[in-house]
């Protein structure tokens, strides 16, 4: 019989309309298409015109619409009826939650504004609710920053004044060879993937260093099983190959770096160290063209890297000396360093060749002639096809700071920076530290802050301390505790708050931080401090206020709670002041916009932000007859201005045809939208690289007002703010670190990279424990999603192939987890692709029973559970009677991955270990089934 | 109908290369996405926010681990949808004719109209790429988006499966493996694409292209010293610094 | 394989059913009136009852007619006409034998061929799959008729040939057991095919899809302990054969002990089809990280 099938309808209609928006299930921010039927959201694309994501999405992304409807979004404003922590809550309208703020707020900021302390976790719109802090006048305000990347992004501005995380890129188009340190996703989740697509195409190759083989690093052409916490001793050591066979870019560190600056090496002199400089206080290098010293950016100009200066009977050595002399040691060759850093010393050699080869032999040069800072033309970009990328594996540690440092050593040697086919900046940057503004911390009653909270220190007059030498912050930033934590250290405000130390605040807010679950060290305790009472029985934090879009485990620990709307049912903005989304080739902003209206009682939070504003009467959010300056965000995106004609959003400024500068624009918004929400501004072909030294980019960036004047400047591989630190530990100048510092900023604040250890030296934990994002989740946040939590709806911990078989694991089997700090049970997995001496799992599986608006019996609260339990924010006591805190000493990031555990096999618990109480949920039940679509209501 | 066309028109089908995958999971809930809105009933998850939640989904990402004979273990991500065999056995078991192969392409697909749930294509199948739907009861199945391929409401670019247009590494391609000149023949010549389970004469259309060679060395020529200590090292530096001029 | 007591109760009665509709059909011995019907009425009920089960099964037992439209190709589908041709004929031989005691002999041996070719039928729906190597292999429709011919003879009272197919069940179950265990292993499917990868080195599942189960899983992937299964296995055959062996050949006739026999039977038959489906390893399995 004849083949019969049935007749399809091959075009069936896809939607009714498209809105094109930008995409928050992580921070990577792509563009998506909302698909639009009978009114309802029925399908998420990805917008191909985005810069970022160029029509692609990842596994969240696409999942947005089970975000977009998940059953734990909150409805309304909650006042707490139960106590803290039982999830006990009344919904309150809007008009009672904003009063009952200002009732708490407006005394603290007329009297005594540090009582108040604001703290945002995911925040990406740092400019404002920065801003909105700045003008009540509380120096206490930062974002997450300090317990994320602080590391990767100070040690890269300090150095070169970009960093990875999101202020770089490979040269995806030209790179030759792909050296990826410590990533498991990264922000950058979808240009990196595009990225290694791009690789794999051109046959380019990748390496991982990573202590476990997978995702990226699971398709890099080679692995590099390193230690955990020892990076920076296996890159000094390429440094010290590298140097050794005079494999370096001699010509790219003489002029673009610091390296031929000269540095007063005389012992007795106040300025021992200090780089030496002309009498407006710039640096000076030895002019080879005219044998002496001159300004570093004098036209003509050609700055040697060998000269010694003897001087007034002072000897200078130009930074290059140092550094010969420092990586040339022995301490560092590969033979040294292969037991600590757990790869064999022909592999450490192996890759330094590979390095050199590519760098050197493999150098490509476009026809695109250049002039820089010198005033000199170049005929020809040379570019030296090596890119670095590099995330949390190295700042994660508590000597990730000059982890990070060493690695932009490494790529300055190898004149792989800004050159073609290595790493670039994305604008804002290039933008040094100098560049930045320093930290404002001086609380007046009633008067907003001097300045931003947030900047970089060039040395002890900058940091925040009271004129008892007391830090001035909660979260003691900038102090001798971690003078350069630029990003505050929102990990130690509850504990800091709870203790009173270094003051007792009145009310904290929070904003899309789960401080009370995933996003803490210490999770129990943190529950506990956060329900801590004093001797009159009151909260020891007595007010909170938190802002939410969903029923996460935070939720229980606030008195007042600001509910938010989904990302598709409100106004953002992804400003060029902030986090941009700009890649190495040109700038970009975006928005978001209410695609769909909120079906709740709930508000956008900077919507909420600027009517708390004017209720307080803060300056910039009142108009002259105190009315509201802004009837919501999307007017203050519109209409506020950070410096004359520079706004949040840098497309269709002035009546419309405005680039970056221009007067604001009412319909501005309009604009984006039309535009598919973003805007972009094409770098010039001849300014695309050498950008910090570039005449062209220099230019160009005062055009599109990233600057207000061309700023060149050179990469600072010997660092003098480091160095200005060290020299108060050594007894110079009138700031002084405490004596219990002292040796600590010694030693640690060396001007050029170092690497110490970082492992409490226990012979009990002896163990590495790390985690890993899943591609597939965001934090805590991913799994009240119906699709998501059913590929990661419980994590196991991951165990090597040798503790496997000295513990005769076997599948299903569960172990005990111990840690100076904590212990957990847990089940356990085996790995083979994975470092002999680290056990992980992914991060924030694990849920509160009650979150979330999952069953109680979820998997995820009953299986999955969380590393954080055995982190503590302090180490153990090192028996000087002291706690020093788990962090860098020099940014306070915290340093999650130093934990060490011990591990033995034990009987199947009922659940994972710790188990807690469930939550009350301040939410419906979520529906059994569900069936996803506009077509009928199921 | 379930007896299978003798041959077909075109040979529509997905190549996946496994030297790029990252394991991400976007072609899998873009998968879900686009099929739960469109070709037949919505794509269920049955007890969603619960203690057992059970979906169906039409294609998953696995992950596996290489032991080599020596060397470094690897991981390979492994995705797995529909195959869309040539001698589908999932096809001629059907009892109701509601699983067929289509003859213009050969996509398979089930006609959930005609379906009565009996589970026997899904037992035929030797890939696990047949799922019920918990709720709806019906066999679900990758459709190789056959509402978006041809579809005219879409712009031209985006008539490719809702996987391959997501996919952020390149790691799917999406083509005509009977034409030799396609992109995907010709990928498939060049990287030795391979069949799943040979064994099982289904003859899939969707090939696999294997992980490239890993943990190779390339052989850079070893460094030699300029100098054996720093001030030997000084010595090449000037050396080297004439030279630059 | 996931052993659904929908499909247990009914590959074992309709078995039952339609054997003993053969044994009545070649007509060894002749009930005619009230005994034929009582007779007919209990293979009517049993592979009327198994067929019901089949239905339970399904996801749209509203659309099982459709069931009937594939017999070129579906061996499902030839099974369903095997079965309603099979009623049909056994009908039409029923019905003169009961009222007017008239004998057609050529419908009769029809009807007992078409029963037969249904229980085949039947057993020809797992022996196809190729993805169950323990099914893909003749002794699944031997044992599946050895079952229904030795149920059918106990049921009509026909001790030589209850011995007999009892026997040769004994004999064939074991043998499948034999080939059974090993077929897994011996079908050339493994991780390293399935994957494609086992040339590179030992190939191990490492991350499941979902963390979750899935159809597939909870299908297919059924799992039994050895030593669990060695007890079933006892219990399966003793029930099933030996002890209605013994009660045959071993102890005088009574209808008492003749019941017993039949009930020992099916309960061990009940056991044995358990064991059939939940031993029965599906290679997909192999994706899961089930190793052969
Ligand atoms: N063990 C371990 N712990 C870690 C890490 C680790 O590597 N290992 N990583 C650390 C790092 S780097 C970070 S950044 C933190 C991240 O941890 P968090 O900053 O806590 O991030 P999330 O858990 O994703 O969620 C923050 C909160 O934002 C809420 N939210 C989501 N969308 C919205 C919205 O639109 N509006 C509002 N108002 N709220 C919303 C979520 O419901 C959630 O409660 O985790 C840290 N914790
Ligand atoms: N899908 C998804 N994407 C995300 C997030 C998410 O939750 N989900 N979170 C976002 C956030 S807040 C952040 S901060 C970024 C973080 O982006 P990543 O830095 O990629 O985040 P982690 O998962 O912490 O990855 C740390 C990696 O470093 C490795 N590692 C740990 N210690 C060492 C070490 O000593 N040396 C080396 N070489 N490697 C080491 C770990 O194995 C792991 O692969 O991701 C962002 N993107
Ligand atoms: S990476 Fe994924 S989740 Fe993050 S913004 Fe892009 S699409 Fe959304
Ligand atoms: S989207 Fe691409 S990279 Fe991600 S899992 Fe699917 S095939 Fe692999
Ligand atoms: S993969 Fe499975 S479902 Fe797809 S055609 Fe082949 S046998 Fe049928
Ligand atoms: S489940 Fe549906 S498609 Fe599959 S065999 Fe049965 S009737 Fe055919
Ligand atoms: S082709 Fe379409 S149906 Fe098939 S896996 Fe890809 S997205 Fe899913
Ligand atoms: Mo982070």
């Amino acid at each position: 019989m004849a083949h019969a099938q049935p007749s399809l309808n091959l075009s069936p209609k896809v939607s009714d309309e498209i809105r094109r928006t930008t995409c928050y299930m992580c921070a990577c921010r792509c563009g998506i298409n909302v698909h639009m039927k009978n009114g309802e959201v029925a399908y998420i694309e990805g917008n191909r015109d985005h810069p970022v994501n160029k029509g692609v999405l990842c596994g969240k992304g696409a999942a947005g619409i089970m975000q977009h409807t998940a059953p734990s979004r909150l409805r309304a404003p909650l006042r707490r009826t139960g106590p803290r922590g039982s999830g006990q809550f009344e919904e309150i309208s809007w008009e009672e939650a904003l009063e009952t703020a200002v009732s708490w707020l407006k005394p603290l900021r007329d009297k005594d504004p540090e009582k108040f302390a604001f703290f945002t976790g995911r925040d990406q719109s740092q400019s404002f609710t920065g801003y909105w802090a700045q003008a009540f006048g509380t120096p206490n305000f930062a974002a997450h920053g300090g317990f994320c990347s602080v590391n990767m992004a100070a040690g890269g501005i300090y150095s070169m004044g970009g960093a990875f995380w999101e202020f770089g890129e490979p040269d995806w188009d030209r790179t030759k060879l792909f050296l990826i340190f410590g990533v498991a996703e990264d922000h950058s989740s979808n240009p990196i993937k595009i990225g290694i697509g791009k690789l794999k195409a051109r046959g380019a190759r990748i390496i991982g260093i990573n202590p476990i083989r997978t995702g990226y690093n699971a398709v890099a052409d080679d692995w590099y099983g390193i230690t955990p916490g020892t990076d920076g001793l296996f890159i000094l050591s390429l440094v010290h190959c590298l140097l050794k066979s005079g494999k370096v870019d001699l010509d790219y560190l003489a002029r673009f770096t610091n390296a031929a600056c000269l540095v007063n090496l005389d012992p007795k002199s106040d300025d021992y160290g200090m780089i030496l400089r002309d009498e407006d206080g710039r640096e000076l290098v030895w002019d080879r063209g005219e044998d002496r010293p001159r300004c570093y950016d004098k036209p003509g100009v050609i700055p040697d890297l060998a000269a010694t200066w003897r001087h007034a009977g002072v000897t200078h050595k130009p930074v290059f000396h140092l550094i010969a002399e420092r990586y040339l040691s022995e301490d560092y060759a590969p033979e040294t360093v292969a037991e600590t850093v757990g790869i064999p010393a022909d592999r450490i050699r192996g890759l330094a060749a590979e390095l050199a080869h590519v760098a050197f032999e493999q150098a490509i040069e476009l026809d695109r002639p250049w002039t820089d800072l010198r005033g000199d033309r170049h005929e020809k970009m040379i570019g030296r096809p090596v890119s670095i990328h590099a995330m949390r594996g190295i700042s994660a540690h508590a000597n990730g700071f000059q982890t990070a440092r060493a690695l932009h050593l490494l790529q300055c040697l190898l004149g792989a920076v800004e050159t073609p086919g290595s790493f670039r900046f994305k604008p804002p940057y290039p933008k040094p530290a100098a560049a930045h503004p320093r930290p404002h911390a001086t609380a007046r009653p009633g008067q907003p802050l001097a300045g931003p909270h947030l900047g970089y220190p060039m040395g002890p007059d900058d940091l925040c301390l009271k004129d008892d030498g007391s830090p001035q912050r909660i979260d003691k930033a900038y102090t001798w505790e971690n003078p350069m934590s630029a990003h505050g250290l929102m990990h130690m405000v509850i504990s800091n708050a709870t203790a009173g130390d270094p003051y007792r605040i009145d009310t904290l807010m929070l904003y899309m931080a789960n401080m009370a679950w995933n996003s803490s060290m210490n999770t129990r305790a943190t529950m506990e401090m956060l329900t801590a009472k004093d001797d009159n029985g009151d909260y020891k934090i007595p007010r909170i206020i938190y802002s939410d879009a969903y029923s996460s485990e935070m939720v229980a620990y606030a008195d007042l709670v600001l509910p938010d709307t989904t990302y598709l049912e409100r106004h953002d903005c992804i400003s060029l002041l902030d986090r941009p989304i700009s890649d190495a080739e040109r700038a970009a902003d975006a928005i978001r916009w209410p695609v769909v209206e909120p079906d709740r009682d709930v508000r956008g939070f900077q919507s909420v932000l600027c009517d708390l504003g004017a209720r307080l009467g803060l300056p910039g959010f009142v108009n002259e007859d105190g009315t509201a300056k802004f009837k919501d965000y999307a007017e203050y995106i519109t209409t506020h201005e950070r410096r004359p004609g520079v706004g949040p959003l840098s497309g269709w400024r002035g009546n419309g045809d405005g680039q970056g500068r221009g007067a604001p624009n009412p319909d501005q918004i309009d604009r984006y939208i039309e535009n598919g929400g973003f805007w972009t501004a094409e770098i010039p072909h001849d300014a695309e690289y050498y950008k910090p030294w570039n005449t062209a980019y220099q230019d160009w960036s005062v055009e599109i007002g990233l600057t207000d004047k061309p700023t060149p400047y050179l990469f600072e591989l010997y660092s003098e703010p480091l160095r200005r630190f060290q020299r108060a530990a050594e007894g110079r100048g009138p700031v002084q670190p405490p004596e219990h510092l002292r040796e600590q900023v010694k030693s640690c604040f060396d001007p050029l990279p170092i690497w110490y250890r970082v492992d409490t030296d226990s012979d009990e934990f002896t163990i590495n424990a790390l985690t890993q994002r899943p591609m597939a989740m965001y934090h805590s946040w991913g799994t009240q999603n119906a699709w998501l939590r059913q590929i990661h709806g419980a994590n196991p911990l991951y165990v090597p192939t040798k503790i496997w078989e000295a513990n005769g694991f076997e599948d299903g089997d569960w172990a005990r987890v111990t840690s100076a700090h904590g212990e957990i049970t847990v089940p356990v997995a085996h790995m083979a692709a994975l470092n002999d001496n680290t056990v992980w799992t992914w991060n924030a599986i694990g849920k509160r029973k009650g979150a979330w608006a999952l069953d109680k019996d979820a998997p995820e609260a009953t299986k999955g559970f969380l590393l954080n339990h055995l982190i503590g924010e302090l180490l153990p006591p090192k028996g000087d009677g002291m706690r020093w805190s788990n962090s860098d000493p020099i940014t306070g990031q915290a340093a999650w991955f130093d934990l060490k555990v011990k591990i033995e096999k034990v009987r199947a618990p009922a659940e994972a270990q710790p188990a807690f109480d469930p939550i009350a949920s301040p939410v419906a039940p979520a529906p059994a089934n569900v069936r996803r679509s506009t077509n009928e209501t199921g | 109908m379930t007896s299978l066309p003798e041959k077909t028109d075109k040979t529509l089908g997905l190549v996946i290369d496994l030297d790029i995958c990252v394991g991400c999971h976007a072609c899998v809930t873009a998968c879900k996405g686009w099929n739960t809105e469109n070709y037949g009933a919505p794509l269920a998850d049955e007890d969603a926010y619960g203690a057992e939640p059970v979906g169906s989904f039409l294609n998953r990402i696995h992950s596996y681990e290489i032991q080599p004979e020596q060397g470094l273990a690897q991981l390979v991500h492994f995705p797995k949808s529909c195959l869309h065999c040539a001698d589908a056995p999932c096809v001629t078991v059907c009892p109701t004719g509601a699983s067929y192969k289509r003859v213009e392409d050969g996509i398979v697909l089930v006609n959930e109209s005609d379906c009565i749930g009996c589970g026997l294509c899904a037992w035929a199948c030797p890939y696990g790429a047949r799922e019920m739907d918990p709720v709806e009861k019906v066999m679900k199945k990758c459709t190789l988006c056959v509402d978006r391929i041809y579809n005219e409401n879409l712009p031209e670019e985006d008539r490719v499966p809702a996987c391959v247009r997501t996919c952020p590494t390149g790691a799917r391609a999406f083509g005509d493996l009977s034409d030799p000149d396609s992109a995907v023949s010709k990928s498939v010549a060049e990287r030795g694409g391979m069949d799943l389970m040979p064994e099982q004469g289904t003859r899939p259309v969707n090939k696999y292209l294997p992980p490239r060679e890993r943990d190779i060395d390339v052989l850079a020529p070893l460094l030699e010293p300029v100098a054996e200590e720093p001030r030997g090292f000084l010595g090449w530096l000037d050396k080297a610094l004439e030279k630059l001029g | 394989m996931h052993p659904a007591v929908s499909i247990i109760v009914f590959t074992v009665f309709s078995g039952l059913g339609f054997g003993l509709l053969a044994f009545l059909g070649l007509g060894f011995h002749r009930p005619s009136g009230w005994v034929a019907f009582v007779f007919f009425a209990l293979a009517f009920g049993l592979a009327g009852a198994g067929l019901i089960a089949s239905t339970f099964h399904l996801g749209h037992p509203e659309r099982a007619l459709k069931a009937f439209t594939q017999w070129r190709s579906s061996w499902l589908s030839r099974e369903a006409w095997a079965a309603v041709v099979a009623m049909g004929l056994m009908g039409l031989f029923a019905l003169p034998l009961i009222f007017s005691g008239s004998y057609i002999a050529p419908l009769g041996w029809l009807g007992a061929l078409a029963s037969v070719a249904t229980i085949a039928a039947t057993s020809m729906i797992y022996t196809q799959l190729k993805t169950v190597p323990r099914w893909h292999h003749w002794t699944t429709p031997a044992l599946f008729l050895a079952h229904g011919l030795a149920g059918g003879a106990l049921l009509a009272g026909q001790v030589a040939g209850a011995s007999i197919f009892l026997c040769a069940l004994l004999l064939l179950q074991l043998f499948a057991w034999h080939v059974g265990d090993a077929a897994y292993a011996g079908s050339g499917s493994t991780l390293g095919t399935a994957t494609g990868l086992g040339a590179r080195g030992a190939v191990r599942a490492f991350e499941p899809p979902h963390t979750g189960p899935n159809y597939l899983t909870k299908e297919m992937v059924h799992v039994v302990g050895r030593k669990h299964s060695r007890t079933l296995r006892a219990i399966g055959l003793g029930l099933a054969v030996v002890l209605p062996l013994l009660i045959l050949l071993a102890l005088p006739f009574s209808h008492a002990l003749a019941g017993l026999a039949v009930l020992s039977h099916i309960a061990g038959s009940l056991c044995l089809r358990w064991l059939f489906f939940a031993e029965a390893e599906h290679v997909v399995g192999l994706y899961y990280g089930r190793t052969a």
